[in-house]
């Protein structure tokens, strides 16, 4: 009952021709919302109608409300024949059903066809009354917001991280029902988009509803698939994180949780908030910390308030001795024991978040992963999607297994995807395993959250590192040395992790984009046979794209990879493993070894000098990579370290299995045996291959950085300019004697030219970084690669790296650091005031003093046993203060950022896979964008070939986005994310189809300077500054 | 491994401002490729063949689907699929409008119909531009010209809001349209000498002073036509040369208004009566259309021939420009009747070549009659 919708249709323009006599159209338009249709009248011969229609009004449930989307079609009247459609806009009106997001859907929207593409623009204006309900046995979940952001949103607080919500539903897919035989193309692309679109629309309100259940307001990290089973079906799932998000009063005070180190974090003056007690100031000053440390809380709730300040500080005080692991070891039980009774009532302890709050992530396992091979099959009741539900539940058991073998107790950074291709599906899950604090999973409040980070915190930088299994009992073999950060607890060689890159993490240099990428012949069978073949091929490209992963890893002279995503995907003859991840120098973990090559022969004189050849260029490439990510870690002599460096061994933080349709399950150890170093063999042509593939791989151009995490790590001075784009190739493989190596090659080629065309392309922005640098690569057909990459290029001012850091250094004189990469070797910022904090030496100021660094160290040690009392009483300076200015950085920056462009006609709306905009501030999230288009065309040639067509049609998706985004009163999209682009064609039949699914989250953004003038104009401007004002910044 | 199918679609369109003017000059992708690889860029990014290859075809495309929205450029501005800055967007229009001298000569004052298009191949082998870009700028001129063809107001003003060009370029586009719907001769030999920049500074004099528009704004194709009644007015000249006090006169204002100002003074003050004879004789015969196709062609024949007598007296000087003015001038002097309003002072020529090539021949024929 409680919801009326207001539709007003105001006018067009630039429609096309539809009387070919006039070279006129007279156009009128329908509205449809559930089974309710009005219409407008017939505006003729005008290609810039003005209807100016009256409000239509629509009464619904709030069910249809959030699960239906508002059908506005345009028509072209014709007296003696059927009406012409001349295309539709579908309007997701989920926005305006929280109370604070868009409060009206106003603006030109595209008019868009399946098979003509955009056809001119239309007008509409959008508002819902929403009546309360208070019915507790409601099915809709209105009021619950959605964020495709994978961490906690910039202008709210997490007051609760509840977890893991899931859910998928069924439909039969209409492209394969009877009638779409005899039905036009258009009309079962509109069928399908219209089906989608309310599939959709159920699935949020349904996991809506389980969030209102968990007693959450909010789904942070939701990522919503569709998988296009054929005849079998079409599912519609997705995963999130529930949360009880609290908007915050002042902009001004959002959580350090960012994972952005770009100035947007630094702009508010320490001072500036006149009042620490609010609540809902954020965690982040020291002032603030002071005032709520100790106060022992009304809310505790039972478990956490009896061990927290013994627990976190325990290991810290008996550390100086070298012991740690035995000590370690108790600590940890009990902190498990903790965690496990906050997890433990949660069926599957998952995050989908990929970046935390400070002190909620403890520490981190490695990465787990599960795939299984699936026939599908017929779904028969759509209503009850046991099947489908049965097997992502059985994948979801596993990975909970293997965290639990890791020693941690919740899955960070969780995703699930899909490889189709005809009746066999791979259903993969991934994430990493980790050890989390329990205080943000449950209700408790803020300050116990704020003081047990305080307290839990204290090795910032590297206590994630730490490892949470326990030493003696080790899942698999593993090669543990101390922390070269504490030295105090262990830590592994080499960690994966699919989470971004902390905030607090120490790294040294900068990291790069490393990528595996593996092709695997397969024979063509049928069902069950090709089933098999599969997992039997799987556990075998997993151990190869390990490999690769390592071996690149180490070329490039790096300890750790975040963001690892692996993608599977299957064709009719062969399987591709594409793995990407950013590689980074962590300075917690060991240096890692390099690269030795072994021959088979060595009696052999010219086969021994070749491989001394190749022995030499190796490492002339690792030296090389050193030199260009600027990784020159302290040197440390092993007397500080406290224990001798046991022997090296090889291992793998992969834990992985595949199972098969017989749930058959496999453990796979990929660690490398007790060689005495990372040991390659060349004993036949194909690993020879092997070694030079890893050679191949040229570094960007100079001036250029890449990653496929959120922010580079080592880069904090991005500009304002950034540049999101998508590039689609498709490569045809020769047919003829296919051998794995040839297929190899062809898509390390493949891959590697588009990355190098990229670079070309961006040219005029360096210096710069391709962030969030995001491969899917697909197998249309028998012989055809689909590789798409959607990422963006943000520029940096490499001077300015320079002034901010010598700004902070005497800054850092005067006050706590700011800067995160203070934090890097500097974790322990208790005595800040007096030490002259300068860590991360760019290029030029290499000259810092390690040795008296390593001294420091210690000392630190001796002086955190004396203060431990006092950081009981919370009165030290918290570690993550990335609010507070530098004044002058603040200044280079506004001066830099590009006043916006003020004189266009069609307000310009950024768009960026990140959560965050370089240079300017979110203000408002106005909710999420999930938009699925078909396009198709008989008229291939005439569009331009394959390429024209989908050029045209990626270039109308993004036109569309950003025409809702405009709409719902944004001017930009972040978490953009182009989840699915699958692209078919027959040339023969001058024929193309293509489906796109693009989703993210639509803001208002301002910028730093604006942002600024605001303030100054209102000095006490600490309620809210542009929160409002700068809603309209284009 | 082929490539089949290889696309870059940026939030922001980019732009390759090389690329374009490649693309703009006709050149296959190709040949733009290989022109690309000798401007030396794959030395200084250190790109492969492949990688440009790519790179200029995915350009190409870009502009192969904003050229549809460039013949409207008002549609460029509100369209939404392709986010470009607006300073890209001026520029791409600009560029897309622009011409070659070369090129503009060859069509200046011809009929834009199918035939003159058929045309285009010769003119391509001659002047050496591309046929393509010969047909984008003929398509431009004849864009151009069918949208303001029937309009109100400036012709300018017209050009420049319905296209967006640049002031400079709307006068450009104005002075093609006036030639072209006047039909003017300016392909014969005698005036290759003259550049386009030389008529189109006729044609605004023409547009001030000879059009319709020029007694009433408010009427269709103002500042196309020229003004029947004027043309007709014009043989009242005669008078100037007939009646010898007039004449006088006349040479005594034209002396004193130049005296010191050009530098071939003295032989137009000795050859005045023949150089002034001449231009009554052209402006007396403008009645018939045949006539006032082939204006520029009997103004320069005149005035060289006259000059002969003096050979280094304004040969080269005289230009149509010069003429004209004296033509508009003399008109409004000897038939106030007519015109009501005082002549206009020429305006400093718009191009520096009318001053530096033709001398102040302007101010000559003009100046004579400011104060009689």
């Amino acid at each position: 009952m409680p919801g009326k919708l207001k539709v007003k249709i105001v006018a067009g323009r630039h429609l096309p021709v539809m009387d070919r006599a006039s070279d006129l159209t007279d156009a009128f338009v329908e509205v449809k919302f559930g089974n309710t249709t009005f219409k407008t009248d017939v505006y003729p011969k005008s290609l810039n109608p003005q209807w100016n229609s009256e409000w239509f009004k629509f009464e619904v449930d709030d069910e249809d409300l959030q699960d239906e989307p508002l059908q506005i079609t345009v028509l072209d009247h014709d007296t003696y024949s059927a009406n012409d459609a001349i295309g539709k806009v579908y309007i997701d009106i989920d926005p305006l059903l929280y109370s604070e997001a868009a409060t009206v859907i106003s603006g030109w929207f595209p008019i868009y066809d399946t098979i003509h593409g955009i056809r001119g623009e239309i007008n509409v204006v959008v508002k819902v009354d929403l009546f309360n309900d208070l019915n507790r046995f409601r099915q809709s979940s209105c009021g619950v917001k959605f964020f495709c952001t994978t961490s906690i949103p910039k202008c709210y607080r997490a007051v609760i991280i509840h977890g893991f919500v899931e859910e998928l539903v069924v439909n039969e897919d209409p492209e394969y029902q009877w009638i779409d035989r005899i039905r036009t193309p258009r009309a079962s692309n509109e069928a399908r988009q219209r089906l989608i679109s309310l599939m959709s629309g159920e699935l949020q309100r349904k996991i809506g509803l389980k969030v209102l259940e968990m007693r959450g307001n909010a789904v942070v990290g939701y990522l919503q698939c569709f998988d296009l089973e054929g005849e079998s079906g079409l599912v519609v799932r997705a995963i999130g994180t529930a949360c009880t998000l609290d908007k915050l009063s002042s902009p001004a005070a959002f959580l350090p949780a960012c994972n952005s180190p770009s100035k947007e974090m630094k702009e508010i003056p320490f001072n500036e908030d006149p009042n620490p007690n609010t609540h809902s100031s954020g965690p982040s000053t020291p002032l603030k910390n002071q005032t709520y440390s100790f106060s022992p809380s009304k809310s505790y709730s039972r478990q956490s308030s009896s061990s927290d300040t013994d627990l976190s500080l325990t290991p810290k005080t008996g550390m100086g001795s070298g012991s740690a692991g035995k000590e370690g070891g108790p600590f940890k039980a009990l902190l498990r024991q903790q965690t496990q009774s906050a997890l433990e009532q949660r069926e599957f302890p998952f995050f989908t978040l990929t970046a935390f709050p400070p002190g909620f992530l403890v520490h981190v396992g490695g990465v787990v992963s599960a795939r299984s091979v699936k026939l599908l099959d017929r779904i028969h009741n759509p209503d009850e999607p046991e099947t489908r539900d049965a097997w992502w539940a059985e994948i979801r058991q596993e990975i909970k297994s293997h965290a639990k073998a890791l020693g941690c107790h919740a899955v960070v950074g969780y995703s699930e995807s899909t490889s189709i291709c005809e009746e066999v599906c791979i259903l993969s899950a991934s994430g990493t395993a980790a050890v989390l604090n329990p205080r943000f999973l449950q209700d408790g409040t803020v300050e116990g959250c704020l003081e047990q980070r305080l307290e839990e915190n204290l090795p910032a930088g590297c206590g994630f590192c730490h490892i949470p299994y326990d030493e003696l009992n080790m899942p698999f073999p593993a090669h543990l040395t101390y922390c070269y950060n504490c030295r105090k607890q262990k830590v592994p060689d080499v960690l994966f992790t699919t989470i971004d890159l902390p905030t607090d993490a120490t790294v040294i240099g900068k990291g790069c984009l490393i990528q595996a990428r593996l092709c695997r012949l397969k024979k063509k069978a049928q069902a069950e046979a090709n089933a098999t073949a599969i997992s039997n091929l799987l556990p075998f490209m997993e151990y190869e794209v390990h490999t690769q992963l390592m071996n690149k890893l180490k070329l490039k002279g790096m300890n750790a990879l975040f963001g690892l995503r692996i993608q599977i995907t299957v064709g009719e003859n062969m399987l591709m493993g594409l793995a990407s991840a950013t590689g980074v120098y962590l300075a917690a973990l060991p240096t890692p070894g390099g690269i030795q090559i072994a021959g088979k022969t060595p009696n052999d004189g010219s086969y021994e000098q070749h491989i001394s050849h190749m022995q030499k260029k190796i490492n002339d490439t690792i030296a090389k990579n050193k030199e260009l990510y600027e990784i020159n870690p302290p040197e440390i002599s092993e007397e500080i370290i406290g224990s001798p460096i046991p022997e090296p061994r090889q291992r793998s933080r992969l834990l992985r299995s595949q199972s098969e349709s017989s749930d058959e399950v496999t453990e796979l150890d990929l660690s490398h045996g007790k060689k005495d170093a990372f040991v390659l063999e060349i004993d036949d042509t194909d690993a020879m291959e092997d070694v030079h593939s890893l050679l191949t791989d040229v570094p960007p151009p100079s001036g250029f950085y890449s990653c496929n995490t959120e922010i580079m790590p080592g880069i904090n001075n991005w500009t304002s300019e950034i540049q999101m784009f998508t590039s689609v190739r498709v490569i045809r493989l020769s047919s003829l004697n296919l051998t794995n190596h040839a297929l190899n090659k062809n898509f390390n080629d493949l891959c590697e030219n588009l990355l190098k065309s990229l670079y070309f392309k961006l040219r005029s922005m360096i210096p710069c970084c391709l962030c969030h640098v995001n491969f899917t690569v697909s197998l249309p057909e028998d012989e055809l690669i689909q590789v798409t990459v959607t990422a963006v290029a943000i520029t940096f001012d490499k001077n300015q790296a320079l002034q901010t850091t010598k700004a902070h250094v005497e800054k850092s004189l005067q006050r706590a650091s700011t800067d995160n990469e203070e934090l890097l070797q500097f974790p322990l910022e208790l005595c800040s005031d007096s030490l002259p904090s300068h860590p991360f030496p760019p290029a030029k100021a290499t000259s810092v003093d390690y040795s008296s660094f390593a001294d420091r160290c210690s000392s630190w040690i001796e002086l955190i046993k004396l203060k431990a009392q006092t950081i009981r009483r919370g009165s030290i300076k918290t570690t993550v203060t990335v609010e507070k200015t530098s004044p002058m950085g603040e200044g280079n920056f506004r001066n830099r950022s590009a006043a916006p462009c003020a004189n266009s006609t069609v307000g310009v709306v950024k768009m960026t896979p990140l959560s965050f905009i370089p240079g300017a501030k979110i203000t408002k999230y106005l909710g999420i964008i999930n938009m699925f288009f078909i396009r198709e065309t008989t008229s291939l040639r005439e569009e331009g070939g394959v390429s024209g067509f989908l050029h045209a049609f990626i270039a109308e998706v993004f036109a569309m986005v950003r025409a809702h985004v405009a709409a719902l009163g944004g001017n930009a999209v972040v978490s953009y994310i182009m989840k699915q682009c699958v692209f078919m064609e027959n040339p023969n039949k001058n024929q193309a189809q293509c489906l796109i699914n693009v989703s993210g989250d639509a803001v208002v953004f301002a910028r730093e300077s604006e942002l600024e003038v605001v303030s100054t104009q209102q000095p006490a401007a600490n309620c809210q500054p542009a929160c409002t004002g700068g809603e309209v910044t284009t | 491994m082929t490539s089949e199918l290889d696309i870059f679609v940026g939030n922001t369109t980019l732009i390759d401002e090389d690329v374009y003017r490649l693309w703009l000059d006709g050149y296959s992708v190709g040949d733009a490729v290989a022109l690309r690889v000798r401007s030396g860029i794959l030395e200084q990014t250190g790109a492969t063949a492949a990688v440009l290859q790519s790179d200029t075809m995915d350009h190409y495309r870009t502009f192969h689907m904003l050229e549809r929205l460039l013949h409207a450029p008002p549609k460029l501005l509100h369209q939404l699929i392709y986010q470009i800055p607006p300073s890209r967007q001026a520029l791409l229009i600009e560029r897309y409008y622009a011409f070659d001298e070369a090129f503009v000569r060859e069509v200046l004052g011809k009929k834009l119909s199918k035939g003159t298009k058929k045309d285009l191949d010769d003119i391509s082998t001659k002047t050496g531009i591309t046929l393509k870009s010969c047909r984008r700028q003929f398509d431009n001129f004849k864009r151009v010209f069918k949208v303001v063809e029937e309009m109100r107001g400036s012709l300018v003003d017209n050009v420049q809001q319905h296209f967006l060009l640049s002031d400079r370029l709307a006068r450009d586009y104005a002075a093609i349209v006036f030639f072209a719907n006047n039909r003017f001769e300016t392909g014969k030999k005698k005036l290759q000498y003259l550049s386009f920049g030389d008529f189109a500074f006729c044609a605004e004099l023409m547009i001030q002073n000879w059009t319709l528009g020029a007694v009433d704004s408010q009427v269709d194709d103002m500042d196309m036509d020229l003004d029947k009644e004027f043309l007709q007015d014009l043989k009242e000249l005669k008078v100037l040369v007939a009646d010898k006090d007039l004449l006088d006169l006349h040479k005594s204002l034209v002396c004193t208004a130049l005296r010191g100002k050009l530098g071939v003074f003295s032989e137009m003050e000795a050859n005045f009566k023949n150089l002034s004879r001449g231009l009554v004789n052209v402006a007396t015969k403008l009645t018939h259309n045949k006539d006032v196709r082939d204006l520029f062609v009997d103004l320069v024949e005149k005035e060289s021939s006259q000059s002969c007598e003096a050979p280094s007296c304004c040969a080269p000087s005289v230009t149509p420009d010069g003429c004209l003015h004296r033509m508009a001038d003399e008109q409004s002097r000897f038939a106030p009747k007519i015109r009501t309003h005082e002549p206009r002072p020429p305006k400093p020529s718009r191009r520096n070549f009318n001053h530096s090539a033709t001398g102040p021949a302007p101010y000559f024929f003009h100046s004579g009659f400011i104060e009689v």
